[in-house]
């Protein structure tokens, strides 16, 4: 019933339905775009270096030749999927360590929020960098698993001490005197009940791992060539933004789009799920 | 409309045509009038949301931005309205004193109470500081702080309710006001305290002469003070009289309404007649008389236009109704426009009491907290005895009621029972299983019997999830599957509390206070529950939504054979209600028994104070009736009297020789039988004589006495 009621919610809010349009429509042009592209994003066409957008290379061409539609939907995909995942993972392990710590309290409490606090002062960029080189040639989701592992731990000491106080709320002990497990509390009454908090911290949290994995890629770490990401690009791009903007202004304008839609979704969806919200 | 002024000095503050818009179009006060003769006390009545608070605010130029206001407020014929905010500062504390319903806002908690009451005579006399001083101590003494002196040193955290109240109080007439605004300002306190501060209120009006607002929506509280009744409506004034005229012959049918709708300790075993409906939404006014949709009186023209406050009869009263005069020739009662509901249906006789079986027994229940202090390392350094052995029992069928002031370990109670674990001491015995060796599945099926009602319905219901699913929730956590059985289960239940099936697609914050409780209700019911506790369950609705709730809990009862523990503090609800009651005092039980021995023939001193201390709808009563006032505040649960908890309080102690009162001091009293035929049990050395309601009763022979100890199953 819930599900059903929210959904409904999500969509008669304007700024939701275009939201969700506009998700829709980048991610066609992500995974289908480059079937209609005249170039593949491998190749190198050797007679066209640094073109401007032209009938044939449509967003132009880079330094090597490489056609810059086809390359930046590449980069797209991969920064989808990247985004995607690290706030899922992370926004999700936010949620569960946080409201399990909180509701749960003593020595579960003591221990999840001990490492929490472990992985708050360890510096994260250092690890990653030691740890990248050991997982070349390894899965890019390792990628996705280490800039996670480090970016839910703020988030979740807010939802536990949000917990803290959720726990004493009356519906949540009519819950358990009516005999529910703790588990099916916390993921029905306590995460639902602080997840205005957590769609904005995944929103925040999709532009967080797109942009910070650009940075790593400068860096070295991350995707590396010939494998392009969005932030690849864009920190490729925005040296010779000056002189050829279209090695910039495309990737850069496609995840400023991304990140917009994004947000408008989250806020469409923390209003449908917020029954108090007016609509 | 204008009141005639006939055979009255120039008023003290006038009131005429005051609007109120907020933000949105908010119509929060629109069209009040009234004034306000010297020394004379101004009820104002009304359900929450009426506009009582408003109507104040804006007398004392203290509406929030973006409040538009209109008419006119005269104060010694002084217009306040528009006047430059310096003089209306000048006059706010000096002309104008107010008292809110939560005193701890009014007072900075850096300073102490004694500085800042001297700061108030400083900012409006010119007198020097240790003169404001002494006389910030004379406020305290007068209104009846102990140790004033002392006390005046304290810091605002430092006071109870009832004290800072006081102090409140004390702050308010510092410079000798010509009118005081009251808002509530008992709603938050006990009853004994709310009396100990009625009683301080009217000394002060004694003392300074000033006239009184008293606004509230107790309509005891008002009908033993107030010399005039306003009583308002979604924003207007619908009726306004003395406070004899508006008790007994009410003209206008909101107020008759709002008469029928208390449960009275006079009247006990009659059926409560609710008002259908809720108050209108100030945003979305109905056409015609606001009260229409509600009215059992409305006839074809209601809608027409809104009535206005006409003159009824030769007095000074005025009611708002174009039936107002056809009600007052027939002089037609509450009681005879409203449909009476009809009495419990199928009200199966039950065995007597002994023969029944016991769904609940508690005996010696101790649940004690340790007093942590400090901020990282934490040490104990006390223990609070929020319940120290208490006994009881609830026999199938019947509605026991735990009463007692805040503080006394009526929660506490409550919890224990419904955590289905091992107490810290004594036993719970729920449907003959004792909670301390109950097997993890067992308790599980166990929470199926036993089902809780919270007080706040808002907040016991996730505001996250529609009532459909909140519904379904018990059902599928005790193994419903089917969706469509579900689906079905939760339409019944609906219907079942009066509710409409559609509405479980609805979220919470869509319904009023009442319908949330029918909802919090229904949860309560979905597993055909034997014992349901509640906890205060109609204290947080108003009066003619309470009586719908109570109406709605007495059918339950008796059509599904269901058993109530029920939390209260309002003892007119009790009596209503309940057919055995326990008065708690600071962790244990002082009295207990059935409802007509308890309330008739107490014999604990604690109980009569509480009864008496309760305010009557009745303004004959109220002036005739004294009242025992007890001395203080509840004692400090983390450090309870030695012998008899009551006895720093007990007005009977007092009144022993030496001896005696060394017994109460030395010596806890047990629960003990008072009469061997009757269910009715009293822990007190002393009790009075049950045959004499009002004697002094003595000492009884221990001899005659025999222990009542909750049956052990
Ligand atoms: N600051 C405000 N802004 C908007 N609406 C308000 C404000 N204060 C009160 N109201 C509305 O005015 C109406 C009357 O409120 P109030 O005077 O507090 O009622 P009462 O004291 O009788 O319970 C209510 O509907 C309330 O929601
Ligand atoms: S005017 Fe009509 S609807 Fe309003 S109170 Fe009177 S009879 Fe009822
Ligand atoms: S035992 Fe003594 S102090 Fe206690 S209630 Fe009885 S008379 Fe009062
Ligand atoms: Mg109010």
């Amino acid at each position: 019933m819930r599900s059903k009621l929210v959904l409904k919610r999500m969509l008669r809010n304007p700024q939701a339905r275009y939201g969700l349009l506009a998700l829709a429509l980048l991610l066609l042009l992500a995974y289908i775009g480059p079937l209609f592209g005249p170039h593949d994003w491998t190749e190198k066409d050797f007679l066209a270096f640094m073109e401007p957008p032209s009938g044939d290379h449509w967003w132009g061409t880079t330094q090597i030749g490489q056609d810059v539609y086809a390359v930046t939907l590449r980069g797209m995909q991969k920064s989808i999927i990247i985004g995607f995942l690290v706030a899922l993972v992370s926004t999700g392990l936010a949620a569960l360590v946080g409201a399990t710590a909180g509701y749960l309290g003593g020595w579960a409490d003591r221990a999840l929020m001990w490492v929490t606090d472990l992985l708050l002062v360890l510096p994260s960029f250092l690890i990653i960098a030691i740890i990248s080189p050991r997982l070349k040639g390894g899965s890019w989701l390792w990628f996705v698993v280490l800039l996670a592992v480090f970016s839910w731990m703020i988030t979740s000491r807010m939802v536990r001490s949000m917990t803290l106080s959720l726990r004493e709320r009356e519906f949540v002990l009519a819950a358990r005197y009516m005999g529910i497990p703790a588990w099916k509390i916390i993921l029905r009454h306590v995460v639902p009940n602080i997840s205005s908090l957590l769609i904005i911290d995944a929103t925040l949290n999709v532009s967080a791992a797109i942009i910070g994995e650009a940075a790593l890629s400068f860096f070295g770490f991350g995707i590396q060539p010939p494998d392009v990401s969005l932030g690849t690009l864009i920190a490729d791009g925005s040296a010779k933004a000056i002189g050829y903007p279209w090695l910039f202004a495309f990737p850069a304008g496609l995840l400023v789009l991304l990140v917009l839609s994004v947000n408008l979704v989250g806020d469409g969806l923390r209003d449908a799920l917020d029954p108090g919200s007016n609509q | 409309m204008n009141e005639p002024t006939t055979g009255r000095g120039a008023p003290v503050l006038e009131v005429s045509d005051l609007n109120v818009t907020f933000r949105g179009g908010v119509k929060a006060v629109r069209g009040v009038s009234y004034r306000l003769d010297r020394g004379e006390i101004l009820g104002i009545v009304g359900e929450s949301g009426s506009g009582k608070s408003v109507t104040s605010l804006a007398v004392m130029g203290l509406l929030p931005e973006g409040a538009e206001i209109s008419g006119s407020v005269k104060l010694h014929g002084r217009e306040l309205i528009g006047a430059p905010e310096g003089e209306l500062t000048r006059l706010r504390g000096k002309s104008i004193g107010m008292i809110f319903q939560d005193p701890l806002s009014a007072f900075t908690p850096v300073y102490t109470i004694g500085d800042q009451i001297a700061e108030a005579v400083r900012v409006h006399q010119k007198v020097g500081r240790d003169v404001a001083a002494e006389r910030a101590v004379e406020l305290l003494d007068l209104v009846g702080i102990p140790h004033p002196d002392e006390r005046a040193k304290a810091f605002p955290h430092q006071f109870s309710g009832g004290m800072r109240q006081r102090a409140m109080i004390a702050m308010a007439i510092a410079n000798d006001p010509d009118v005081l605004i009251c808002d509530e300002p008992t709603t938050a306190l006990d009853v004994t305290i709310q009396a100990q501060v009625l009683e301080v209120l009217k000394t002060a009006q004694r003392e300074t002469g000033a006239s009184i607002i008293m606004i509230t929506h107790d309509l005891g509280v008002v009908a033993g003070l107030a010399d005039r009744v306003l009583v308002m409506y979604a924003g207007k004034p619908v009726e306004l009289g003395t406070v004899d005229e508006i008790y007994y012959r009410p003209r206008q049918p909101y107020t008759m309404g709002l008469l029928a709708s208390i449960p009275r300790m006079d009247r006990p075993t009659e059926r409560l007649i609710p008002i259908e409906g809720n108050p209108p939404s100030p945003a979305a006014l109905p056409p015609g008389c606001p009260f229409a949709p509600r009215c059992p009186l409305k006839a074809d023209a209601c809608d027409d236009a809104e009535p206005e406050l006409e003159r009824i009869g030769t007095g000074g009263r005025m009611a708002a109704c174009i039936r107002a005069h056809e009600i007052d020739l027939k002089d037609l009662r509450g009681a005879d426009v409203y449909p009476v509901p009809e009495p419990p249906a199928g009200a199966v006789e039950r065995g007597p009491r002994e023969e029944r079986e016991t769904v609940l027994a508690l005996d010696g229940l101790v649940r004690h907290y340790p007093l942590m202090k400090g901020a990282v390392f934490k040490r104990q350094v006390g223990t609070v005895h929020a319940v120290d052995g208490i006994s009881f029992d609830v026999r199938e069928g019947e509605t026991l009621a735990l009463v007692g002031e805040s503080g006394c370990g009526k929660t506490t109670t409550l919890q224990q029972i419904m955590q289905l674990q091992a107490p810290q001491g004594g036993t719970v015995v729920v449907l003959g299983k004792d909670s301390a060796k109950l097997a993890k599945a067992e308790r599980k099926a166990l929470r199926r019997d036993l089902q809780i009602v919270f007080q706040d319905p808002m907040a016991a219901l996730d505001s996250r999830m529609p009532v459909g699913d909140i519904l379904a929730e018990p059902l599928r956590a005790h193994g419903h599957r089917d969706g469509k059985a579900v689906r079905s289960r939760v339409a019944e239940l609906l219907t079942l509390v009066g509710l409409a099936p559609e509405h479980a697609e609805r979220y919470p914050q869509h319904f009023s206070g009442g319908q949330r409780q029918r909802i919090g209700i229904a949860r309560a019911l979905a597993l055909e529950p034997k014992l349901i506790v509640l906890d205060e369950p109609v204290s947080a609705l108003d009066v003619s939504i309470q009586a719908g709730v109570i109406n709605l809990l007495e059918d339950l009862k008796d059509r599904l054979g269901l058993s109530y523990l029920f939390v209260a503090h309002d003892l007119s609800v009790v009596r209503h209600i309940a057919d055995r009651v326990a008065v708690m005092y600071l962790g244990k039980i002082a009295e207990i028994g059935e409802v007509d021995e308890v309330y008739g023939r107490p014999a604990h001193p604690y109980t009569r104070a509480l009864l008496s201390a309760i305010p009557l709808p009745d303004p004959e009563l109220e002036r005739s009736r004294t009242r025992i006032l007890l001395e203080g505040d509840l004692p400090s649960p983390a450090d309870p009297p030695s012998g008899c908890r009551f006895r720093t309080r007990c007005p009977k102690r007092a009144r022993l020789g030496a001896e005696e009162a060394r017994r109460c001091a030395e010596e806890e009293p047990a629960v003990i039988r008072l009469a061997p035929a009757a269910d009715h049990g009293a822990a007190c050395h002393y009790p009075e004589d049950p045959e004499d309601p009002e004697g002094a009763g003595g000492p009884e022979d221990p001899e005659d006495t025999e222990a009542v100890a909750a049956p052990r199953p």
